[in-house]
């Protein structure tokens, strides 16, 4: 199959619908086709996306001038990627919702509106979303006339007059839980309606970890962007700035050495299994079976103590700069590394049938959290949270990026999407990735480790797409004078895992919320930036 | 069951001490010694992420695992801030999470520790200070004690907690 072999297709369709597509570039983004509409064609592209089949990936914005925002969707298609961009004047910052054809676009939506102040008509939900009370309703943070130091003192209120959605009737009571929870995750509020134990809604109120990352990022020099990418959301610190880099290096047109590929992709491999042990530990844990918490926080706590010893870090932060990584490997380590793999492989055969034929695990996580293949394609949900419901989607095998092309990379998949397919995918993708390591490992190219890192021209900009261990991660850059970074977008794949959370726990008991969000797992930092 | 109880006994003790680390233990009889001393016993936490990027709350995390077991020093982690000595605040205050925060303070009754964790929480870190962000937790709340790190590793925060009750 050749790349893009659906893009006549597509064009052909705009024709019908009457999208003027003014001009295309498969080389301006590279890797990723650019098509350039009106804004007026905004709302009917949406319209032929769906037609196409294509799945929504994300939306962004970009102040281009004085008098011009740049609007960015990105869909994909077969593994192919396709950002549409429409300039929008900022005297009259309206464009139709694509809400109404993606539900995946609502959130971001109205992150747009609260951080540009562009409306979307026709959004079936345009309350704020992103902002609380730290700025005013009439000034927006990503405009260029918006100062980075913001004109708020220190003293913000809290934000208590949200809108929540509300249920009436005999017997109907809500719980209002958080953002401060009982246990020692990140905070956010979670706002349910119930009838005894049973949830009829959970309504989701994010933000509260907005950090203002992408204004932050901007002016930052190439390195100190990586350095803020690693802190998008800590667990993922590899990811992204994997893609930070990928993004950046793509606008300078550099070329990464083939040794330092394979580096990042060991590391990308070694987040994913620290972070799947950490999780189906505190899967089990949720449900009362501490054995395999002990277990598999042991497990996990060897694989980050190996991670300091070789790579100077316990959650491997900084070790991917742009134009390569931080540091090398050599022989003993790349031997301590394969003892590990072989180590962990007997742990985990031994573990995982006991995790799998628990009674008592049966009984709480078989047909808990219910997220169906028909919602789970609508709400365009990634990773494990959409390989368990039927969504067989892998970045490192469907958009194969360096050095995976070259691997033969497996993804799991499940039609019987509850918590417990959650936890089989996981299960099984340390199995992958442990396969993938050793083989990167044997196969680990000579040479050097980075290439000095040249700043690119102005306005170059790059995308860059990695699959993280939640799934896929969008990084868009472009850069300014002396290269400057002019905007930084990173998409967390918890952007489309959180609203899944939404829909999985209806109709299930109030008691099995945790576990439900904690086979889920989105990112807090990441959603709210 | 019985594969579980196998599992178990094969796996024994690995709370530390290991061979490679003698000091963890060291520094945990210190600690327990003067929780004994000046907790009678025990010393309730509760942690506040306060904007994190959710690194410093895995390393948290990690001082419960079977490891570095800090329960076995009196050292617990609690899940209201009514029932904690001492709030362990991460992250550079987003605006959003402040009124929150000093909410949390409050509702922890007196005599009460803050121990500011993480290199955001001392002083804003990788994000600083900007319309979103406050920065240091000393800005919002009276900070006893900072750890810093970017996280902070679990031996930096037995450490950490081990210097506040030595004052």
């Amino acid at each position: 199959m050749s790349r893009f072999d659906w893009l006549s297709e597509l064009l052909a369709r705009c024709e019908d619908e009457h999208v003027l597509v003014a001009h295309g570039s498969a080389t301006q983004l590279a890797l990723v086709h650019l098509l350039d509409i009106d804004h007026e064609d905004w709302g009917r592209f949406a319209d032929v996306a769906r037609q196409q089949g294509c799945r929504w990936v994300a939306l962004w914005a970009d102040q281009i001038d004085v008098d011009t925002f740049n609007i960015n969707v990105c869909f994909e298609y077969r593994g192919d990627y396709l950002v549409v961009r429409a300039p929008l004047e900022i005297r009259q910052p309206v464009l139709p919702s694509h809400t109404p054809w993606f539900p995946a676009a609502n959130r971001p939506e109205r992150h747009l509106q609260d951080m540009f102040g562009i409306a979307f008509s026709d959004h079936p939900d345009a309350r704020r979303w992103t902002r609380h009370q730290a700025w005013p309703e009439d000034q927006y943070p990503l405009r260029k006339n918006f100062a980075v130091a913001g004109e708020t003192g220190d003293d913000t209120p809290g934000d208590s007059d949200y809108p929540f959605f509300q249920a009436q009737g005999a017997g109907v009571y809500e719980i209002p839980v958080g953002p401060v929870h009982a246990g020692i995750i990140e905070p956010g509020h979670f706002r349910f309606q119930a009838v005894g134990e049973t949830v009829l809604n959970l309504e989701e109120r994010l933000g509260y970890v907005h950090k203002g990352i992408e204004k932050t990022a901007e002016d930052r020099d190439a390195a100190g962007a990586v350095r803020l990418a690693g802190r998008v959301s800590g667990d993922s610190t590899v990811a992204h700035s994997w893609a930070a880099c990928m993004a950046m290096e793509r606008a300078a047109k550099l070329a990464v050495p083939a040794r330092a590929l394979s580096l990042r992709a060991v590391l990308a491999e070694r987040e994913r299994i620290a972070n799947h042990l950490g999780d189906i530990g505190a899967i089990c844990n949720d449900v009362g079976f501490a054995f395999a918490q002990y277990q598999f926080s042991r497990l996990r706590e060897d694989w980050q103590r190996l991670n300091l010893t070789l790579f100077g870090h316990r959650l491997l932060m900084d070790c991917v700069i742009p134009g390569g990584v931080a540091g090398d490997i050599e022989g003993a380590q790349v031997g301590k590394l394969q003892n590990q793999h072989a180590a962990l492989r007997t742990e985990l055969d031994g573990l995982l049938p006991i995790v799998d034929d628990s009674p008592s695990l049966e009984d709480r996580l078989v047909g808990t959290g219910v997220l169906s293949p028909e919602t789970a394609v609508l709400i365009g949900a990634v990773g494990y949270v959409g390989k368990a419901s039927g969504i067989d989607y892998d970045l490192r095998r469907d958009h194969a990026y360096a050095p995976y092309h070259r691997l033969q990379v497996e993804s799991p998949l499940y039609q019987t999407d509850d918590v417990a397919s959650r936890l089989k995918v996981r299960a099984e993708e340390i199995n992958q990735s442990l396969q993938l390591l050793d083989q990167l490992l044997a196969e680990l190219p000579d040479g050097d480790i980075a290439v000095d890192w040249t700043a690119p021209v102005l306005n170059a900009e790059g995308l860059g797409l990695v699959e993280g261990w939640r799934g896929e991660i969008l990084c868009y850059v472009r850069f300014g004078e002396a290269g400057r970074i002019a905007r930084f977008f990173p998409r967390d794949p918890s952007w489309l895992n959180w609203p899944a959370l939404e829909q999985l726990i209806h109709d299930n008991i109030v008691p099995d919320f945790p576990v439900c969000n904690k086979s889920v797992n989105g990112s807090y930092s990441g959603h709210d930036l | 069951m019985l594969r579980i109880l196998n599992k178990i006994r094969k796996t024994g003790i690995i709370t530390e001490p290991v061979l490679e680390d003698q000091s963890l233990e060291a520094l945990g009889i210190e600690l327990k010694r003067q929780v004994d001393q000046r907790m009678r016993g025990s010393f309730a936490i509760r942690a506040v992420d306060s904007g994190s990027c959710n690194a410093c709350e895995l390393e948290i995390h990690a001082l419960n695992n079977a490891y570095y077991d800090v329960e076995r020093f009196g050292v617990h982690f609690v899940a209201s801030p009514r029932h904690a000595d001492a709030l362990l605040v991460t992250g550079p205050v987003s605006r959003h999470m402040a009124a929150a925060l000093k909410r949390t303070y409050d509702a922890t009754p007196a005599p009460k520790w803050v121990i500011a964790m993480g290199d955001c929480a001392v002083n804003g870190g990788e994000f600083g200070c900007n319309y979103a962000t406050v920065g240091a937790v000393e800005r919002i709340i009276p900070v006893d004690l900072v750890i810093p790190g970017c996280p902070p590793t679990p031996t930096a925060l037995m450490q950490g907690l081990l210097a506040l009750l030595q004052r």
